[in-house]
């Protein structure tokens, strides 16, 4: 199985894919992760990870700045139906548009809007940063076997910006700071997760394993 | 379903090198800092920070090989901290992997270079390090200032007036550091604490002075920190981090525990 890691500048690509090759190891599949934009590389590839740390806007930009690389994404993802997955900012980047830093538009593929934190609890500060758990909300393969709820893992939450689905349908799973903050979307066969795998141990491996064995 | 509260233990690095290694563990290099990372990793620390310490130039870069080293074998979200001027070292640690970077004198120096970062970065990116000591007398309404190098120059900064601003300009976090307790362990200032919490809306982390159990669990429940950053009592193995979580959980803080 081919991983095209994707590096457009926005953050560091080390942990994630480090821990893609521990889950495929997890997974049983043999794996090896290709890093770069190259739009040949990424035509081929079986699974596609979007990572992003940083503004919406910087990473908006810095994508776009890749010669092909928007447009082998929708080739590949979209019309070809290869799994996919964003991580934290490379999540809310499948959005229409994005609030954080004046209005920039996202790639639109899970409908909604990326929208500031705002937790009913006055006394809860933002960003939502540390150890949170997770509320399942809709079915999917990347969710099999994670325990859910108070007595079940915990994500790792660096943020201050969500993802809105217009669709309730491709809300996947929250978290709950305050209210529900969106910590899994999924809309076709692109997933997002605002909380990263990488620095999630036991629930971001699992996770990271049940996307490579996604069959979509 | 609640958020966590943190305990980070803070490790100084020192020319690549940790400088007061963990002595109560059987690693293999106590100096290093990959090692020291992955047996906190082990312990059930939810974040770890790095503060280099390097004091010549020609060894700066040598952090950035710590970080990434540590981002390649740790699956753990790190702080990185000391010798941050300009946005450029931000983007340079960032890309290591550091998933935060905590700037200090350069805020102090000039606050626009908080907006800066978190206009490139993202606000939860940056952590401003603050070092406070009180300058009222007894009997005066409280007052903290600013200090830097260790707590020796003091700049007529309010401590309080400070933090609002940085936060303002799009700090994500507040690592605050009380210069009066610092190394003492008689426990964090929890009224410094409370007044920085209580004046902005974003994670304060409690520093400097923890000796005992009951002083973690004081840095959250009196003085509104979101997390908690403590390096001798870890590195000497005076308590473990699990020891540290089982204790503050019991006293009805919601905690992670393995």
């Amino acid at each position: 199985m081919k991983i095209a890691l994707i590096d457009y500048g926005a953050g560091n690509l080390h942990s994630a894919g480090k821990a893609l090759m521990r889950a495929a190891d997890e997974a049983g599949i043999v794996a090896h992760v290709v890093l770069g934009a190259n739009p040949e590389e990424i035509a081929e590839a079986d699974r596609i990870v979007l990572p992003g740390d940083g503004a919406f806007r910087d990473c908006r930009e810095n994508l776009a700045a890749v010669d092909g690389l928007e447009e082998v994404l929708h080739e590949t993802v979209r019309v070809k139906g290869r799994p996919f997955l964003g991580i934290c900012v490379g999540m809310q980047l499948l959005a229409d548009v994005g609030e954080e830093r004046g209005l920039t538009k996202g790639l639109g593929w899970v409908p909604g809007r990326v929208v500031a934190l705002d937790p009913k609890e006055r006394h809860l500060k933002v960003p939502h940063m540390g150890w949170n758990t997770l509320e399942k909300r809709a079915d999917h393969p990347v969710l099999d076997g994670l325990p859910f709820g108070e007595d079940g893992l915990h994500a790792y939450f660096l943020h201050s910006y969500h993802l809105l689905p217009q669709n309730e349908a491709d809300l996947i799973a929250t978290a709950n700071y305050g209210g529900a903050v969106s910590a899994i979307v999924g809309h076709g066969t692109a997933i997002g997760t605002q909380f990263h795998p990488e620095k999630s141990q036991t629930l971001g491996i699992k996770l990271l394993a049940n996307f490579l064995r996604w069959a979509p | 379903m609640t958020l966590k509260t943190r305990i980070i233990p803070c490790l100084d690095v020192k020319d690549g090198r940790v400088v007061k290694g963990i002595n109560f563990l059987e690693l293999a290099d106590v100096g290093d800092p990959v090692e020291s990372a992955k047996a906190y990793d082990a312990a059930g620390a939810d974040e770890l920070c790095f503060l280099d310490i390097t004091a010549s130039h020609e060894n700066r870069g040598t952090i950035l090989d710590v970080v990434r080293r540590t981002a390649e074998n740790c699956f753990m979200p790190v702080t990185v901290g000391g010798g941050v001027r300009e946005v450029e070292d931000v983007r340079r640690l960032m890309l290591a992997g550091a998933d935060k970077v905590s700037i200090n004198t350069a805020a102090v120096k000039d606050r626009a270079i908080v907006g800066r970062a978190a206009e490139r970065f993202g606000a939860q990116a940056i952590v401003v390090a603050i070092d406070a000591k009180r300058v009222s007398k007894d009997g005066e309404a409280d007052r903290w200032e600013i200090f830097t190098h260790g707590g020796r120059h003091p700049t007529g900064i309010d401590a309080i007036e400070y933090a609002v601003s940085v936060a303002d300009l799009g700090a994500g976090e507040i690592l605050l550091t009380s210069m009066d307790r610092d190394g003492t362990k008689a426990g964090f200032d929890l009224k410094l604490t409370r007044a920085i919490s209580d004046a902005v809306s974003i994670p304060v982390v409690a520093s400097g002075g923890v000796g005992t159990l009951d002083h973690f669990v004081e840095g959250v429940t009196m003085g509104g920190a979101s997390a908690v950053l403590a390096a001798s009592v870890f590195h000497y193995g005076t308590f473990s981090v699990g020891q540290v979580k089982q204790h503050m959980a019991k006293a009805g803080i919601p905690m992670r525990l393995a």
